[in-house]
């Protein structure tokens, strides 16, 4: 039983260590495969459809009226995302924050002033919180540009970069290639002006 | 309900990999896109090759789903720049908050309580384009 304790306990600090990118790249195509052998394609972003779905905009536009019990099995993966978030942070916490390369940390620094580590490392929360009008702004217009795009192209991160690409599709590849380039467009130009 | 709990089980699993592998950082998103570490390069790639190569060897096989299904993927119409056009979209927001659809609900749950903003705003940007999508090119 002590015995069992130690394994499982060790089992958990070996968890909470940060992740190399090969095990968390390998761990993600375990995902596509689960999602694939129980019959469902593996895409995130259609939940924001079906939100829609739920609030009736299926009755002012055609898009939007679809069948919600199709749709159980995503909104169930949605709100299973939501508490791994918790249990990770709440009991398998990596103990230092996320550690990025020495020159993002002195960019951050000397471009936008803002200082490193802030909490885990997963958020600026310096400018991403409900105290700063500025922050709450740019939290609305980023979320529309991805829920916009997102359905314009068919597909977020896990529909298109994962799911598309391992089937081969180019379509896939070239959203992929869009999102870079919106990306680079953002991080390059038009953050150093707001920010 | 059987098919609910199996997809929330996957879904917590999901959110527990996201956290760890840091794909859900907006510094890791911001690093990526300055291209100052290979991390989220290696995620991606990682995954792409290996779920290439599962994709692949289920067709092959001629496994079955669970749904009693063949491996397929619903093909899109090739129109590059409409493919473009929307990524670029989504790139810019992707960068800006850090986070893709996925990453904003296990932000949510790590008690990130911004992010419920952020998922009303993208269901809203969903909401547009369902609204003008007949005026844009496909």
């Amino acid at each position: 039983m002590i015995a069992f304790v130690t394994f499982m306990s060790s089992i958990l600090d070996l968890i909470s260590q940060p992740w190399h990118w090969s095990v968390s790249g390998a761990a993600i195509a375990a995902i596509l495969f689960l999602m694939t052998w129980m019959g469902r394609s593996f895409g995130v972003s259609t939940a924001f459809s079906n939100f829609c779905t739920m609030a009736g905009a299926g009755k002012r536009h055609a898009f939007f009226d679809i069948d919600l019990k199709d749709e159980n099995w995503r909104l169930a993966f949605v709100l299973g995302s939501v508490l791994g978030g918790f249990i990770t942070v709440y009991f398998l916490g990596s103990p230092e924050a996320v550690a990025i390369s020495e020159s993002t940390i002195s960019h951050l620094k000397e471009d936008f002033g803002m200082a490193y580590p802030q909490g885990d490392g997963f958020l600026p929360t310096e400018i991403f919180n409900f105290f700063n009008p500025k922050g709450i702004i740019l939290a609305i217009i980023g979320g529309f540009l991805v829920g916009f795009g997102a359905r314009y192209g068919r597909g977020c991160t896990s529909g298109h970069a994962i799911t598309g690409l391992s089937h081969l599709q180019l379509p896939s590849l070239i959203t992929v290639i869009g999102f870079f380039i919106g990306g680079l467009l953002m991080t390059w130009v038009i953050m150093p002006l707001i920010f | 309900m059987k098919q609910f709990i199996s997809f929330f089980t996957v879904g917590t699993v999901f959110g527990i990999i996201m956290t760890k592998s840091e794909a859900v950082s907006w510094f890791r998103i911001h690093e990526m896109f300055r291209f100052e570490s290979f991390h989220m390069y290696g995620i991606i790639g990682t995954a792409v090759v290996l779920g290439a190569i599962i994709i692949a060897l289920m067709k092959r096989f001629k496994v079955k789903t669970l749904r009693d299904t063949f491996v397929g993927y619903m093909p899109m119409q090739l129109h590059i720049p409409r493919h473009l056009l929307a990524g670029s979209i989504f790139g810019l927001g992707w960068a800006l908050i850090g986070a893709c659809p996925g990453p904003m609900f296990v932000l949510l749950g790590q008690g990130f309580g911004i992010m419920a903003l952020v998922i009303l705003s993208g269901t809203l940007g969903t909401y547009t384009y369902g609204v003008v999508k007949d005026k844009l090119p496909h």
